[in-house]
């Protein structure tokens, strides 16, 4: 039996007048890898941040691990690790440090929580670099040091908004080596977006995709390659996307939502 | 409870590592107690007031602890830009221990702060009445402290970025301390600014460590911990259901 782990019924989020997420329903279940594409502003870091209880949905029914992010966060936040599109640690704590703060938020008790973060630092070879100050690390190294904080308390679910970005070819696959060995051995539930389409070939066993605020398209990899007769997954997703650039309408976007803010703010 | 601890840390970690912060905030009061002391004390003397320097240091002291504080509360604005307050916010942890942690964080190396300054005060010529008043003294500097993180917390939950702060710190924070008692006493004002004295939480915090360090206070002690311990309350109030509504 497949329990599902979140469910989504006829999600919305409007941004002032703007359907971010205009109606999606799908779900996860448990100890799925699940990739959800979609071009840039389609709305996949909105539906990850009503997920995980960072906004409120304007409409629809949502659920994670059988909790509703909204009525119940509390308990949605003890099952999930995340890590997000944009960087989120202190720069001016050690790599440690941050990991340290991270497991006693969480309520790891501290012998526990000392071997999880030495296994998991070496694992990613940051290991040697703990305590430097987070603002003295790569990109990459940033990046790792995410990962490993995401999965440091042990969640049942854990969010990647586009987690190998800016990586290089030896660490996503590291990573994605990984993150499928938490998968099969934990059932870690996983819940992605990436703009790699042959990472999402890889790595997903079922994919949606999402354009406008709305899906277009959901599937195993491999069969909608085949119903599409595509392929590469790229072709899949172009097929669907159409080939317009995204980036005129997302910034027009942006400037309505800076307009918005300086609007807010005089008020 | 490990949860406020570690929020507490890491708001003492921050501050104790950028040493070009603590240098930075405590220029400024030494000019205020070198210019205004100096400069004033001879025209303050000859009406009668007595020795400036003793009346000052306590203003000063107060408002280095109101300028840290309200600046602590007001770094949810750093955490916001630069993602780290997704962090605190996406874990299983109440908004209001957050919130609390924070708070006691800020409040703590805003009181540090205002020690500082007073030891800067024993540089230039200032002496307290007593060793055993320095403990009310520093409760002072606390609840201070307490007051105004919470109100910068209240403030930043509100913004998105940096452009309120010049607002804030032109409109709020500059004229709480002028008004506040700190430079000028309380007595024989007009009405009006008698008025807006009273009804700024500062002149109770001030007349408070005034009070404690050379016993020259105007509304007493009780009175002084009342009024400071109530807004903060309420602010802590506020301060903490607005934190608890933010949305990224
Ligand atoms: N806080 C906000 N206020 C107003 N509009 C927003 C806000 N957040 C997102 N949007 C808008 O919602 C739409 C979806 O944004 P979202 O960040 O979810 O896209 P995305 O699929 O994650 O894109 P990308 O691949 O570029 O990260 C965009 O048009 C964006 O401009
Ligand atoms: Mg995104």
């Amino acid at each position: 039996m497949n329990r599902n782990v979140i469910e989504v019924g006829d999600l919305v989020k409007i941004f002032d007048g703007l359907a971010a997420v205009d109606g999606i329903s799908f779900e996860v279940g448990a100890g799925e890898i699940f990739g959800f594409l979609g071009p840039n502003g389609a709305g996949k870091t909105t539906t990850i941040k009503i997920l995980t209880t960072l906004l409120h949905p304007t409409s629809g029914k949502v659920s994670v691990n059988g909790f509703d992010p909204v009525a119940d966060s509390e308990n949605v936040r003890r099952s999930f690790g995340i890590v997000f599109q944009d960087p989120s640690l202190d720069d001016e704590l050690t790599a440690y440090e941050n990991l340290e703060f991270h497991g006693v938020l969480y309520g790891m008790p501290k012998k526990m929580r000392r071997e999880r973060i030495e296994n998991l630092m070496k694992l990613v070879e940051l290991w040697d670099r703990r305590g430097d100050l987070v603002k003295h690390y790569s990109g990459g190294m940033k990046r790792r040091l995410e990962i490993v904080r995401g999965i440091l308390h042990h969640p049942k679910i854990l969010f990647l908004d586009e987690p190998t970005l800016g990586l290089d070819p030896q660490t996503r696959e590291h990573i994605w080596d990984y993150i499928k060995n938490l998968n099969e051995k934990e059932r870690l539930t996983v819940f992605f977006t990436t703009h790699y389409m042959e990472e999402a070939d890889r790595a997903a066993g079922r994919i949606a995709i999402i354009d406008n605020g709305k899906i277009v398209a959901r599937g195993n990899p491999a069969e909608l390659k085949k119903e599409m007769n595509a392929s590469s997954l790229e072709d899949v997703f172009l097929a669907f996307t159409g080939h317009e650039i995204r980036a005129e309408n997302s910034e027009a976007a942006d400037t309505m939502r800076m307009r918005h803010r300086l609007w807010t703010k005089r008020k | 409870m490990s949860a406020i601890y570690i929020l507490w840390l890491r708001q003492l970690k921050r501050y104790f590592r950028s040493k070009s912060r603590i240098a930075g905030s405590l220029g400024q009061p030494l000019l205020f107690l070198v210019a205004l002391g100096f400069g004033f004390g001879p025209i303050y003397q000859k009406a009668g007031g007595g020795n400036y320097i003793e009346f000052l240091a306590p203003g000063i002291i107060a408002m280095s602890v109101l300028f840290s504080a309200v600046f602590s509360g007001i770094e949810i604005i750093w955490d916001r830009q630069f993602g780290f307050l997704k962090e605190t916010l996406v874990a299983p942890v109440s908004r209001f221990k957050i919130m609390i942690g924070r708070t006691l964080g800020g409040a703590t190396t805003a009181s540090f702060q205002g020690v500082v300054v007073f030891l800067m005060t024993l540089a230039v010529g200032f002496r307290p009445h007593g060793i055993l008043s320095l403990l009310l003294a520093i409760a002072f500097m606390f609840l201070i402290a307490v007051l105004f993180t919470a109100l910068g917390t209240a403030i930043a939950s509100r913004m998105e970025d940096f452009s309120g702060f010049q607002l804030i710190s032109n409109f709020l924070v500059m004229p709480l301390f002028f008004l506040s008692g700190a430079l000028f006493p309380l007595k024989g004002l007009s009405p009006t600014i008698s008025l807006i004295a009273a009804i700024d939480p500062l002149s109770y915090g001030v007349d408070g460590l005034r009070d404690a360090l050379t016993g020259a206070g105007v509304y007493g002690v009780g009175m002084n911990l009342t009024i400071l311990g109530a807004i903060s309350v309420l602010l802590f109030a506020i301060g903490g259901y607005l934190f608890s509504k933010i949305e990224i």
